[in-house]
C-alpha cells in the first residue's frame, strides 16, 4: 500500500503522539491498515463476515480465558467442573454459553465468509495467498473446535473424539501407532483430555492469531476484492488514490459496527433463548458424563463437521472414506488454480459457473443434514450421490471455466 | 566502484556459503535431536502402560446367551456365553462374511478357528468396532428389522452401521474392514478367564 501513503507525517511536533511515533511506527501502521486503507466503495452485506469473524474470535478468547479459571482438565473432574461453572460460578452459565454458542457462530460466519469468496472470485489472482491463508485458518479452526468439544467430557465429547482420532488409524502402516501417539493411551483417557486442553487453550489459539495477522497483511498488500470483481487500483486520481475506493476508517469501520450490532442482536437471542441450538450446538448425549464402555445409540459430530462426516460415511471403505473426507477439504486449497476463468465476480460469469456453484452449495448443505442423521441404506445412497456432486464441482470447473461465456466487466464501479 | 561492489570483492563468498551451509546442517541436526523429547512425550506414559495389566472375568454366573463386559486397558472386553444354537449358526454365515477364516483380523493363534474362541461356548472379544472405535451393541435376538431382515444375532455398531456375527466376524459391505479383535486370554479355571495375557507354560 506504499503507493497510497502520504509523503509527510502529519503528526504535530512536541506532542505525546510524536514522541511515540518516533519510537514506534504508530501513525504509519494505522494509516496503512485503517486510516488510509482504501477499500472498494461497493461492499455489500457479504463483506460484514470478515469483521464479524474477528469479533467472534475476540469473544472466544475472552470467554475462553474466563472458563479456564474454573475448568479442571482431568477425566475425573472435567464433567463436574463444567456443571460447577453452569450452576455455581457467578454468571458462569453465561460465559460458558457465550463460548459454546460462539463456536457455532464462528463456523456460521466463516462458512458465509468463504461463500462470499466463491461468489466474487476473491481467491483469484492476485489474492491466492489470502485464500490459502484463510483455508489454513479454517483447518486450524476445525482442530480448535474439535479439541474444545472433548473438554466437557460428556458422552458425545468422548465418542466423537474416539471416532475422529481413529481416523488416523486408517492410514496404512503408521496409522495405529499414530492414533496411539495422539491419544497418549490405548483409549481416549485423562492423558488425551489434558493434552487437548493444552492445545485448545495455548497452542492453537496462538497459531490462529498469527494466521489472522497474516491473512490481513496479505489482504492489505493486494487490496480487497468487491462484488463486481473490479481491481480498484487500476484507476487512480492525481493523488495516486483509487477512484473507486474509500478509506476503511471511518467509512467501513462505521458500516462494520452496524453489522456487528445486527450480529450481536441475533447472537444474544440465540444465547438467551436457545443456547444449545436445538441440540445442534451442544448435543443431548453430552449432558451425560463420558462412559468408555458404552457408545451412545446415535453419534453425530457437531453440525459444522457434518458435511465432511457424511462424506466419510458415504464411502464403504475405511481408508478411502478418510481419504475422501480429507480431499473434500484439501481440494478447496486449489480453487485459485482450478477456476481458470479471468472474470472474478459471479455477476459477470457464465451460466456454467452459476449452476456448478449452486450444485456445490446445495450438496454441502444436504451433506450437512445427512451427517446429522443415523446411517440407513437409503440415506447412505443419498450421501453417495451428493458426495459425487460435491467433487464434481472441482472436477468439472477447470474445463468449463476455461471456455466460459462471460459478460463484459465494467472498468469502474458503477 | 560502489560500496556494494567493494564489499563483494573483499569477501570470499565461496567460503561464506560453505560456512552458512555447515551451520545450517549442524543446527538442523540439533533441532531434530531436540524434537525427540517433545515428540516422545506424547507416547503412552509408564502409568498408562501399567494400566494394561490383565483382568479376570468370572463367568460362573453367566447364563447362556448373556454377555458380560469387563474393562481392560480402558477398553470394553465382552465375554459372551454362546448357546449351542448360536455356535452352530456361525458356519452357514460364512458366505456373507468379509473374513470368515479370520486371516486379516487380529486374534491370538489359538483363537483363529471357526468359533474364534478357546472354548467355543465363551466368546472373548474387544468391544471396539474396527472401523472407527465405537462400542457396538450386542443384539442376540434373531430377525431384528432395524439391523437387517435375516439377522441371525450378533453385534451392530450404531455409529456407521457395521455388523458382526456372534464370533465377532464382520459382514460384507459394511465400513468395518476386519473382524473384532480377540484379546490374548486363557482360562485360570472353568469359570475364571484371565484377559490380557497368554497362558504360561504348564497351564492349560
Amino acid at each position: 500500500m506504499s503507493d497510497f501513503k502520504k509523503s509527510d507525517s502529519q503528526v504535530k511536533q512536541g506532542t505525546l503522539l510524536a514522541w511515540f511515533d518516533k519510537r514506534y511506527p504508530l501513525v504509519s501502521t494505522w494509516n496503512e491498515h485503517v486510516g488510509e486503507y482504501y477499500a472498494p466503495k461497493n461492499f455489500n452485506f457479504w463483506y460484514f463476515f470478515g469483521s464479524l469473524a474477528l469479533i467472534v474470535l475476540v469473544n472466544q478468547f475472552v470467554t475462553g480465558i474466563w472458563l479456564t479459571m474454573s475448568y479442571k482438565p482431568s477425566a475425573l473432574e472435567a464433567f463436574n467442573s463444567v456443571e460447577y461453572i453452569m450452576r455455581d460460578v457467578e454468571w458462569g452459565w453465561l460465559i460458558r454459553y457465550m463460548h459454546s454458542t460462539g463456536a457455532s457462530a464462528f463456523f456460521i460466519v466463516i462458512y458465509l465468509h468463504m461463500t462470499r469468496g466463491l461468489l466474487y472470485g476473491s481467491y483469484k489472482e492476485p489474492r491466492e495467498l489470502v485464500w490459502i491463508i484463510g483455508m489454513l485458518l479454517f483447518l486450524v479452526l476445525m482442530a480448535e473446535a474439535f479439541m474444545g468439544y472433548l473438554l466437557p467430557w460428556g458422552q458425545m465429547s468422548y465418542w466423537g473424539a474416539q471416532v475422529i482420532i481413529s481416523l488416523f488409524g486408517a492410514i496404512p502402516l503408521i496409522g495405529p501407532d499414530l492414533a496411539l501417539w495422539v491419544r497418549g493411551d490405548f483409549v481416549i483417557s485423562d492423558a488425551t483430555l489434558n493434552r487437548f486442553f493444552a492445545l485448545h487453550v495455548i497452542a492453537l489459539p496462538m497459531v490462529l492469531l498469527i494466521l489472522v495477522f497474516m491473512h490481513i497483511v496479505a489482504l492489505h498488500q493486494v487490496g480487497s476484492n468487491n462484488p463486481d470483481g473490479i481491481e480498484i487500483k487500476k484507476v487512480k486520481n492525481a493523488h495516486g488514490l483509487p477512484m473507486d475506493g474509500i478509506p476503511f476508517h471511518p467509512y467501513y469501520s462505521v458500516k462494520d459496527s452496524m453489522g456487528a450490532v445486527f450480529f450481536m442482536v441475533i447472537f444474544a437471542a440465540v444465547l438467551f433463548y436457545m443456547p444449545e441450538g436445538g441440540g445442534y450446538f451442544i448435543e443431548p448425549p453430552n449432558f451425560e458424563p463420558a462412559n468408555p464402555l458404552k457408545t451412545p445409540d446415535h453419534i453425530a459430530p457437531v453440525w459444522y463437521f457434518t458435511p465432511f462426516y457424511a462424506i466419510l460415511r458415504a464411502i464403504p471403505d475405511k481408508f478411502l472414506g478418510v481419504v475422501a473426507m480429507g480431499a473434500a477439504i484439501a481440494v478447496l486449497f486449489a480453487m485459485p488454480w482450478l477456476d481458470r476463468c479471468k472474470v472474478k465476480s459471479i455477476r459477470y460469469r457464465g451460466m456454467s459457473f452459476k449452476i456448478l456453484l449452486t450444485v456445490l452449495i446445495v450438496s454441502f448443505v444436504v451433506l450437512g443434514w445427512l451427517g446429522t442423521q443415523p446411517s440407513t441404506p437409503e440415506l447412505t445412497k443419498l450421501a453417495q450421490i451428493f458426495t459425487a456432486l460435491y467433487f464434481m464441482f472441482f472436477l468439472v470447473l477447470p474445463f468449463t471455466s476455461k471456455y466460459e461465456k462471460t459478460k463484459p466487466v465494467p472498468e469502474r464501479v458503477q | 566502484m560502489s560500496t556494494e561492489e567493494q564489499n563483494v570483492s573483499s569477501v570470499n563468498l565461496q567460503r561464506r556459503k560453505i560456512l552458512t551451509g555447515a551451520t545450517g546442517v549442524v543446527g538442523a541436526t540439533g533441532a531434530t535431536f531436540l524434537a525427540v523429547p517433545f515428540v516422545s512425550s506424547w507416547q503412552p506414559s509408564e502409568k498408562a502402560k501399567a494400566a494394561g495389566a490383565p483382568v479376570n472375568a468370572d463367568v460362573s454366573q453367566l447364563q447362556p446367551g448373556q454377555m458380560l463386559t469387563v474393562s481392560w486397558r480402558g477398553k470394553p472386553v465382552w465375554v459372551v456365553r454362546r448357546t449351542p444354537e448360536m455356535v452352530s449358526g456361525l458356519a452357514p454365515l460364512e458366505g456373507e462374511l468379509r473374513d470368515p477364516a479370520s486371516e486379516e483380523s487380529e486374534q491370538p493363534e489359538y483363537c483363529q478357528n471357526p468359533s474364534r474362541a478357546i472354548n467355543s461356548e465363551f466368546l472373548v472379544v474387544v468391544g471396539i468396532c474396527t472401523h472407527l472405535g465405537c462400542a457396538p451393541l450386542y443384539r442376540p435376538a434373531i430377525g431384528s428389522p432395524d439391523v437387517g431382515a435375516d439377522w441371525q444375532g450378533g453385534f451392530f455398531c450404531p455409529c456407521h452401521g457395521s455388523r458382526f456375527d456372534l464370533a465377532g466376524r464382520v459382514f460384507q459391505s459394511v465400513p468395518a474392514p476386519t473382524n473384532l479383535e480377540i484379546p490374548p486370554h486363557h482360562y485360570l479355571s472353568d469359570s475364571i478367564i484371565r484377559i490380557g495375557e497368554e497362558a504360561t507354560e504348564g497351564e492349560a
